[in-house]
């Protein structure tokens, strides 16, 4: 009983402190438990994923890392199957991004007049883009199949086995990878553009009217500047995003056939994981994979201040 | 440049009736400005004028001509919206001379030249010519949107509230500018505005609307000095009129709740009535018949507007210049007899 009635005062005491801790500590409290995860799972693997791009190491190897400078890049550089998986993702990165640039812009276009039932097009349009990558490539797999899929039967309804089985040949796997992502992700670029078209003001269109200004001039002067910005960002994460292209390659194709859909991140899993456990080259190609992203988002970033200036 | 004539002009939009029943005329030369509150149909009237919009009963006419159905391109009109509507990426120099170079009109660039040049000598904005748009002020932009307008010569211009996004100074400044220009062009336009000032110092004639209803079209002189309802004299002028209710006795003007007593005017007038006094009518002066206390003194600096109290009624009358007079004072006013506004108890003009 006594011990009880003791500790009750204690408590309150303490509850009161509590009460009264400051803002600065009440800060910590909050920050401190996401800044421990983000060191732990992203600032030191990067960094010490850099040290490892110089050091010949592998993780299942139960050896230190040994310092060897730029001998992983050289390594790389030098191999022509990494140059080929560069162009590769280079390929599939200005297919498919440039599909859907074109894609969405004109979707928003049209989506842009409002009918009976716009905004429920719209919401349709947006599904593939919810979905989960590894589970669109494994149902557009299901799709291309020559032999009950609906791909090659659209394409010859009579006799579907005649037409090419897409996933085989190797130019007609780069470009069945290219219409999968395009059809998951025009409906992104498309939603960017129409929240740009929604914001061009009417009167400026009208004043071009009684200006009598020709369509193509309304677009030209008008819609496109108006748009572009918000175009260009679109453009830039859809770029980042096929650069780093995994996941939609590994669920349709594994890569194949041969090395025909083996983008550099694919290479880098191989690299990485599957047989070679090469450490400390993976490390290496993942940073100059980075370096190729940062200097094509400057680019683009470049391109946009300047857009936003005039 | 053009007569433009409107005859029952109606726009329905869905169950509103933005316009009802619109006819006027505005002749060739001529300014004409549309004032009425907000949501009037001024606005729609200039989009109808423009083809922006479709009248749903009546007829534009420009010289005599319809306009039902022509689009706005081929109205030949020039249009000053509210908000800049200038070509974003384009130099001001480029948006001056857009509507010369359209397609449609395809002027030679040598001729594109000085008619830019002297647009933008008429408004001041020749050191602008090379810069970007996005990279003007309110003021400047608004100007080149009026630049972009009078570089033709279309059948009329439309101005919906070009000023009044604009600082007070600005305005003012623009305003004396536009009249300018316009009585040195001679060019038909018609100007919308809320603003009552911009009303009587620009035009040549006002319309009136409320509600989608003309109410009234005159000269600023019969707007101000012979309102034909009591919305428009209250409309117009500032400080705002007086206006009592007021009954007739025995050869005798009462205003209600008020030690105000005046000779009644020979003529008609029914038993109970409106009665309007505008407040320069309103005369303080020593031997002044009425009396009345001072409420309130608010000097303007050019004059001082004093309210008078007498009974329970408040009567507000302008004196030039700052006054000498205190609140709580006791002073003799006196109202001219000839200028009195009476109006039927529906807001109508009475005239007598």
């Amino acid at each position: 009983m006594t011990a009880l009635t003791q500790a009750a005062p204690t408590q309150a005491k303490q509850r009161a402190q509590r009460r009264h801790m400051s803002d600065g500590a009440l800060v910590r409290l909050f920050i401190f438990p996401t800044l421990i995860i983000l060191i732990l799972w992203n600032v030191f693997p990067l960094f010490y994923s850099l040290y490892l791009s110089f050091t010949r190491y592998s993780v299942i190897a139960n050896r230190a890392p040994e310092w060897i400078g730029f001998s992983n890049y050289t390594a790389i550089l030098s191999r022509p199957t990494f140059w080929q998986s560069f162009a590769t993702t280079g390929v599939y990165a200005l297919l498919s991004v440039g599909l859907q640039t074109v894609l969405g812009f004109s979707l928003a276009m049209l989506l842009r007049q409002k009918f009976k039932g716009s905004g429920f097009i719209t919401t349709l349009t947006l599904i593939p883009m919810m979905l989960s990558p590894v589970v669109v490539g494994m149902f557009w797999k299901l799709i291309y199949n020559p032999s009950y899929g609906i791909f090659n039967f659209l394409l010859n309804p009579t006799n579907p086995r005649l037409a090419t089985d897409m996933l085989a040949n190797p130019v007609s796997a780069m470009l069945a990878v290219v219409i999968v992502d395009v059809w998951m992700w025009t409906p992104f670029v498309m939603l960017l553009c129409l929240s740009g078209l929604n914001a061009i003001p009417d009167y400026l269109y009208e004043a071009a009217a009684i200006d009598r200004a020709s369509a193509w001039f309304q677009f030209r002067r008008i819609t496109l500047p108006q748009v572009a910005p918000l175009l260009l960002i679109a453009v830039l994460f859809r770029t980042i995003e096929a650069i780093k292209a995994f996941d939609l390659m590994m669920g349709l194709t594994g890569g194949g056939p041969g090395k025909s859909t083996e983008t550099v991140s694919i290479a880098l899993y191989r690299l990485a994981f599957s047989g070679q456990f090469n450490t400390g080259q993976a490390s290496a190609l993942a940073y100059i994979v980075l370096i190729i992203i940062i200097c094509i988002s400057n680019v683009y970033i470049r391109y946009l201040n300047k857009l936003r200036g005039e | 440049m053009s007569q433009i004539a409107l005859h029952h002009i109606s726009k329905h939009f869905k169950d509103i009736t933005a316009l009802d029943d619109v006819s006027f005329t505005i002749q060739n030369g001529e300014f004409f400005v549309l004032l009425g509150p907000t949501g009037a149909g001024k606005t729609t009237t200039l989009r109808v004028i423009a083809g922006l919009e479709r009248q749903s009963e009546g007829d534009i006419l420009f010289d005599g001509q319809s306009m039902n159905g022509v689009p706005p391109a081929e109205r030949d009109i020039a249009f000053v919206f509210q908000q800049y509507s200038l070509y974003p990426t384009m130099s001001v120099y480029d948006n001056l001379a857009f509507p010369l170079r359209s397609p449609m009109r395809r002027t030679p660039e040598i001729e594109i030249k000085p008619r830019v040049e002297k647009a933008a000598e008429l408004l001041r904005i020749q050191h602008l010519l090379e810069r970007k748009t996005a990279r003007l002020s309110g003021g400047e932009m608004q100007r080149v949107s009026i630049g972009r307008a009078i570089v033709r010569n279309p059948r009329i211009f439309l101005m919906d509230e070009p000023l009044s996004n604009l600082d007070a100074k600005l305005r003012e400044s623009l305003r004396v500018e536009l009249k300018h220009i316009q009585k040195t062009q001679t060019s038909t336009t018609l100007f919308v505005t809320h603003d009552q000032i911009e009303a009587l110092t620009m035009a040549d004639r006002i319309g009136v609307l409320r509600e989608g209803k003309l109410i009234q079209v005159g000269t600023p002189t019969d707007i101000y000095d012979r309102p034909a309802t009591t919305f428009v004299a209250q409309l117009v002028g500032t400080p705002r009129i007086n206006l009592h209710k007021a009954f007739r006795e025995n050869g005798t003007l009462h205003v209600q709740e008020s030690t105000v007593q005046l000779p009644a005017p020979s003529g008609s007038l029914p038993a109970e009535f409106m009665l309007g006094i505008r407040p320069e009518d309103v005369l303080i002066a020593p031997d002044g018949a009425l009396s009345g206390e001072v409420v309130l003194v608010e000097p303007l600096g050019v004059e001082t507007v004093i309210h008078l109290r007498a009974g329970a009624q408040t009567f507000i009358c302008v004196v030039s210049g700052i006054s000498h007079y205190r609140l709580g004072d006791q002073v003799r006013f006196d109202v001219i007899r000839e200028r009195l506004h009476y109006f039927d108890s529906n807001g109508q003009r009475l005239a007598l």
